[in-house]
């Protein structure tokens, strides 16, 4: 069998202009922040990033990373609002499509499948439709004859996740109380990169905990702390403090740059 | 028991929310929708699900009973077996609620959290909302962006809007055209002062006061739910 393993740095190096860039966890839970921080590091610009977003959108845009950005929310969870995101739209910089989570989910389920769209109720009478002109409806063929949003497919050139364990050849196990959508995100992807905790030889644990299998990973990173400052849950929480470090920077441009400075040494 | 507080009041008209839902998924955001959902777990809905927030569903004992994460939260929202309480930064005459940006959608004056599950939310279960400090800017004639659907652009056969709790009134949609009516004004608010924090016209007829806690209820959210009160900061009295 094959060993993935991979440095962040070389995970970074094959994010290449202008790619559509996965990335899984959920707001600032379990984001794969040492993948994040190597898109940092390098060269690579004009991404269109889908996220359920967390810190990972206000660093991606902080560094001028986004040119598009696809989400259901931006939300640092115990602080609400993140700083940068908010700058961002505020101020016109990235374009964006922003979706109903449950239709986030239904676009990747299509990707997934390599299915065009997926049909689903969310968006109908919001102004999701209206804010994306593109996406467009589909009339059940049955009796019903209902209206539905077809959700078009959500295709990732690459996906980043981080779990708890992996080992060498890219089966990959979650230890916490929620995949995300982790599996999704790998499953939509051209390229899949996995960060862990831990790289192990044999897994503990039930089964169930095994999310990712090697034929939905291309990549493994043993990256200790690579969620921080997120939760990764049994590992660690959220660091808190950290957090709200990252949050005063943000919304302080005068201290960002000392911040990030520090964030990428 | 005296010295009911204005939080009370609305702890108890969050719990109303749930009457006769049964063996539903209560999904309240916020700390008081969250202590009115366990207060009627508690009395009089004994069959009432809750989440931890996270992923697990508690009993009112707090040990696991049930495995909900987001992936199967989105399941029971498509099947519809859930009543959630979200906030809105601003809420319309037709129960349009916008928790997504304040201005122009394109380049807002104020970015809030986005779209979250909100369409999907109001367009296949039923929906409340709670708002902590009810005022013109929050209850507004039409909201900037629509993440919640109202009445007035509800589509398919799941739309249900059921009431909007705030700090100064309980409000429904039960009027002929779906909008906004005022049920009852919380002890010591007028319809008056409901009508003037409120930008646009309510239906006001045969408007009563909000129910007070029972002492079985008090006890419970002063001993038991919030012994530390941290209501009082939601809701100041």
């Amino acid at each position: 069998m094959r060993d993935k393993r991979m440095t962040a740095d070389e995970v970074g190096s094959e994010i290449k202009d202008g790619m559509t860039v996965g990335i899984g966890g959920w707001g600032s839970r379990r984001k794969p922040m040492a993948l994040v921080k190597a898109i940092l590091k390098s060269n690579a610009k004009d991404l269109t990033v889908v996220t359920y977003g967390g810190p990972d959108v206000g660093l991606l845009c902080a560094a001028g990373k986004v040119r598009k950005l696809v989400y259901g929310f931006v939300s640092l969870d115990t602080i609400p609002y993140d700083p940068w995101f908010k700058r961002a739209r505020e101020t016109g910089a990235i374009e964006v499509l922003e979706l109903d989570e449950g239709m986030f989910q239904t676009g990747l389920k299509a990707a997934a499948h390599r299915l065009p769209f997926l049909p689903i109720r969310a968006g109908l009478g919001s102004d999701v439709l209206k804010y994306a002109p593109e996406l467009k409806t589909v009339r059940s063929p049955y009796d019903d004859g209902e209206e539905l949003v077809a959700m078009p497919a959500l295709k990732l050139d690459v996906a980043l996740v981080h779990l708890n364990r992996a080992d060498r050849h890219g089966n990959a196990q979650y230890l916490g109380p929620d995949p995300y959508f982790d599996d999704l995100f790998c499953l939509a992807a051209d390229r899949r990169y996995v960060s862990c905790e831990q790289i192990v030889e044999t897994f503990d644990g039930p089964p169930q905990t095994l999310l990712l299998n090697r034929m939905m990973v291309d990549g493994v990173v043993e990256a200790p702390g690579g969620a921080g400052f997120t939760s990764c849950v049994p590992d660690y929480p959220r660091d808190e403090a950290r957090q709200r470090e990252y949050a005063e920077a943000a919304a302080d441009l005068e201290k960002w740059a000392d911040f990030e400075k520090r964030l990428l040494a | 028991m005296s010295d009911i507080t204005r939080a009370e009041i609305c702890v108890t008209a969050c719990a109303d929310l749930f009457a006769g839902a049964g063996e539903t998924l209560a999904s309240p955001m916020g700390l008081i929708p969250s202590l009115g959902a366990k207060l009627a777990r508690l009395t009089t809905e004994p069959d009432l699900l809750l989440s931890d927030g996270e992923a697990f569903l508690l009993t009112p004992e707090s040990t696991v009973e049930g495995w909900l994460p987001y992936r199967q939260v989105f399941d029971v929202v498509a099947h519809g077996r859930r009543h959630v309480v979200m906030g809105a930064n601003q809420v319309d005459r037709f129960g349009n609620q916008n928790i997504s940006a304040i201005g122009d959608h394109a380049k807002p004056t104020r970015q809030l959290l986005g779209f979250r599950g909100a369409p999907g939310n109001t367009i296949n279960h039923r929906t409340s909302y709670w708002v902590p400090r009810h005022s013109p800017r929050v209850l507004v004639e039409a909201v900037d962006v629509v993440s919640g659907v109202g009445y007035d652009r509800a589509v398919g056969p799941f739309h249900d809007i059921h009431r909007v709790v705030t700090n100064l009134a309980v409000l429904d949609f039960n009027t002929p055209d779906h909008s906004m009516r005022l049920v009852s004004t919380h002890p010591g608010v007028s319809v008056d002062e409901v009508q003037k924090q409120t930008s646009f016209p309510l239906t006001a007829t045969d408007v009563v006061e909000t129910r007070l806690p029972t002492d079985e209820e008090l006890e419970l959210i002063r001993t038991k739910l919030d012994p530390d009160a941290k209501r009082d900061k939601e809701v100041p009295s």
